[in-house]
């Protein structure tokens, strides 16, 4: 297996003006003045993507992924190092950012495939399937400028999934267009994985990263602070949130708790279907604090089974380790193990508190004949 | 870029695709080679800037070609009827030098704004910027084309003949022209990122530039004498737009001295070259001009690292 993507000793420079000087006379005028501060947006960034890998970039707002995603795609030329890429790429960065709106839909299928360098007779090829995914084939000979803005994504989206890259540059386009072709798109991504080809992936969302990736890297203030398995990423992201969550609001700055461990009177984690399970949860708190348990299931795939809402579950922490029940009765879940995560956030659920991610791993044992996540238990008759 | 190859579910072989690289340098050669990969992009952006330009208009690129020949009707109307300067079918030219001129300065002028108007395209998709600036020079290539037309058209209708003997100094000499306006044109759009006023000093700049090319008077008639007298003659062939002017002249002109029409003294038109004299001269400027390209895309790559930060 080969790299597709070789990211080696990348960094990336901006020099923010203050007091910028962008005409001729205010050039000639201050010569010297205003200061240029320089901002490191990434900072020696090294990893490599295997060819076929699904590569999640985890980060907040300002932590540099986007940075690195235009890099990646030669959007940007980073300060130092080199990026060596394998095959052809697409990029999703802004949907329909080549579109020129007065000309048709027809146009632009043709100029935005030149833009990501597809010949003519390429996109000749896939007209078709560009038409029929964006589901436009009426409005194809019309002028762009009178598409929905759900259409102008869609047209984008279709080209850009079309053309077949080797690798696919998404960066955070799958919350665009109505829900239905949200999942067309998962499909078509899924497709992709199928297929063999790379998928490289910026989001702040976990979900996502944990519904599709293989792996995740995570980057805070354009630095790498994890590259592995997406369990462990996720883990390390979340606890990055709540340390910036932490230096940014200063009524919590104080606040410092930790999920010790979640337990079970048996030490057991396997539950009957149907059965009811108790967790201990022991929360270890240096100052007082009041705020929300929350509680997160996740089946193996990544798929979100449950989360219990923050408003409803309020804890008061004292200084010292605190104990949460936490009581799950008749639990309906299906054969299979679900990862489940505990964490305490304040009341508004905005500011994470503690977080452990994967706590701890409950295996459901079913003998009963229905598939799935959950026993809805659905009496068939014929009337 | 590779070939994709078509859908399928057969699992990729990347073992023997190309390989690119995404660093702070690109050298002179690797930019050169991807313009040429990207020359379809550079079509495709051509073709979508005409059809702009005349959607919804019902004439279309006639429309392009109604203009010059309107331009040049007028011209004949003011010059041979009205306001006679002596010179005897002076509308030819007056165009002759107008073509090569407007296809300069029309070029110049909408690739300067173009980065900065595009802004949203440079920071979202990657393809050499410079295509951008070099669409424009490549649309005003098509109307300079159209113009041409018109002029041969004009020249069948009132029947005078070129000189055939220059006619293969064209090739050259618009070769010299295209390389030099894209040059200027790729330059000017990435100093316009930095420097945003650049847009209304090419204005006049473009103006003064005009009238430093001999397109309405006739350099050899007018300033010639007198440049010679202080042995500034070679200050005024420095602009490189006037020799290309003066042979597209001496090729749709022919004549270079002639009787006035109104005094009948015989005014000197164009320079008395030999056509191994025009022929070394277009050569010399091409070879210029192509030195001058390069440097401009050179240019062109140290100002495009910052482009991200300043738009």
């Amino acid at each position: 297996m080969v790299d597709v993507v070789d990211v080696a000793a990348v960094s990336k420079q901006f020099r923010i003006h203050h007091e910028r000087h962008q005409s001729l006379k205010e050039r000639l005028l201050h010569p010297r003045s205003g200061t240029v501060e320089v901002f490191h947006a990434l900072d020696d960034i090294n990893f490599r993507v295997a060819e076929g890998e699904t590569v999640g970039i985890l980060g907040h707002n300002g932590s540099g992924k986007s940075t690195l995603l235009k890099c990646i795609c030669g959007v940007l030329q980073p300060t130092s190092g080199r990026i060596h890429l394998r095959g052809s790429l697409a990029a999703l960065l802004e949907l329909g950012a080549g579109f020129q709106p007065e000309l048709s839909g027809r146009d632009n299928i043709y100029l935005y495939g030149a833009m990501l360098g597809f010949s003519r007779r390429m996109v000749d090829a896939i007209f078709d399937d560009i038409v029929a995914f964006s589901e436009l084939d009426n409005f194809i000979d019309t002028q762009v400028k009178f598409y929905s803005s759900g259409m102008y994504v869609r047209l984008a989206f279709a080209v850009a999934v079309n053309v077949n890259p080797d690798i696919l540059v998404v960066d955070e386009v799958l919350a665009v267009g109505d829900e239905r072709f949200q999942a067309k798109c998962i499909d078509r991504i899924r497709r992709f994985q199928t297929e063999g080809r790379s998928i490289l992936l910026v989001t702040h969302q976990a979900d996502t990263v944990r519904a599709i990736c293989d792996r995740a890297i995570v980057l805070d203030r354009g630095l790498m602070v994890a590259d592995g398995p997406v369990a462990e990423s996720l883990r390390i992201f979340r606890e990055h949130l709540m340390g910036d969550a932490a230096r940014h609001d200063e009524r919590v700055t104080e606040v410092r708790a930790t999920i010790e461990s979640v337990s079970t009177p048996s030490g057991s984690f396997e539950v009957r279907s149907g059965a009811a399970m108790h967790f201990d949860v022991a929360v270890s708190a240096e100052t007082a604090f009041s705020g929300n348990f929350v509680m997160e299931v996740f089946t193996r795939a990544g798929q979100l089974v449950s989360r219990s809402d923050a408003q409803g579950a309020p804890i008061n922490l004292v200084p010292g380790t605190n104990h949460v029940s936490v009581d799950l009765k008749e639990i309906p879940l299906l054969d299979g193990v679900y990862d489940i995560n505990v964490g305490v956030v304040d009341h508004l659920g905005s500011t994470v508190i503690a977080w452990r991610e994967s706590a701890a791993s409950m295996q459901v044992l079913y003998d009963g004949r229905e598939g799935g996540v959950v026993e809805l238990g659905p009496v068939i008759r014929q009337t | 870029m590779g070939e994709p190859s078509p859908a399928g579910v057969e699992r990729r072989h990347l073992e023997n695709a190309p390989v690119r690289v995404v660093s702070a340098r690109v050298s002179l050669t690797t930019r050169l080679r991807n313009l040429l990969e990207r020359r379809e992009l550079l079509s495709g952006l051509i073709s979508s800037d005409i059809r702009i330009k005349y959607k919804g208009s019902v004439l279309g690129l006639f429309w392009s070609m109604l203009s010059p020949a309107l331009t040049l009707a007028t011209y004949y109307l003011v010059f041979s009827i009205f306001l006679k300067n002596g010179i005897p079918n002076f509308v030819i030219y007056l165009f002759s030098g107008l073509v090569v001129w407007n296809l300069f300065q029309t070029a110049v002028n909408s690739a300067t704004g173009v980065i900065v108007d595009r802004a949203g395209l440079v920071k979202k998709v990657s393809f050499p910027r410079e295509i951008l600036a070099l669409a424009n020079v490549g649309a005003s290539v098509i109307y300079f084309l159209i113009q041409l037309v018109v002029l041969i058209a004009f020249l069948l209708l009132v029947g005078h003949q070129p000189a055939w003997g220059f006619l293969w100094l064209l090739p050259i000499s618009f070769a010299a022209l295209y390389l030099f306006t894209a040059a200027v044109a790729i330059v000017m759009s990435a100093v316009t990122v930095y420097l945003r006023d650049m847009r209304h000093l090419m204005e006049v700049v473009l103006q003064l530039w005009f009238w430093l090319s001999p397109v309405v008077y006739s350099y050899e008639n007018s300033l010639a004498p007198a440049l010679h007298r202080h042995g500034l003659s070679v200050l005024y062939f420095l602009n490189p737009v006037t020799p290309i002017i003066l042979t597209f002249q001496r090729v749709f002109y022919v004549a270079t001295t002639v009787r006035s029409t109104t005094t009948g003294a015989p005014l000197h038109i164009l320079p008395q070259w030999s056509l191994t004299s025009f022929f070394e001269l277009d050569l010399g400027l091409l070879a210029v001009t192509v030195i001058v390209f390069l440097l401009a895309l050179a240019l062109f790559g140290r100002l495009e690292g910052n482009f991200e930060s300043e738009l």
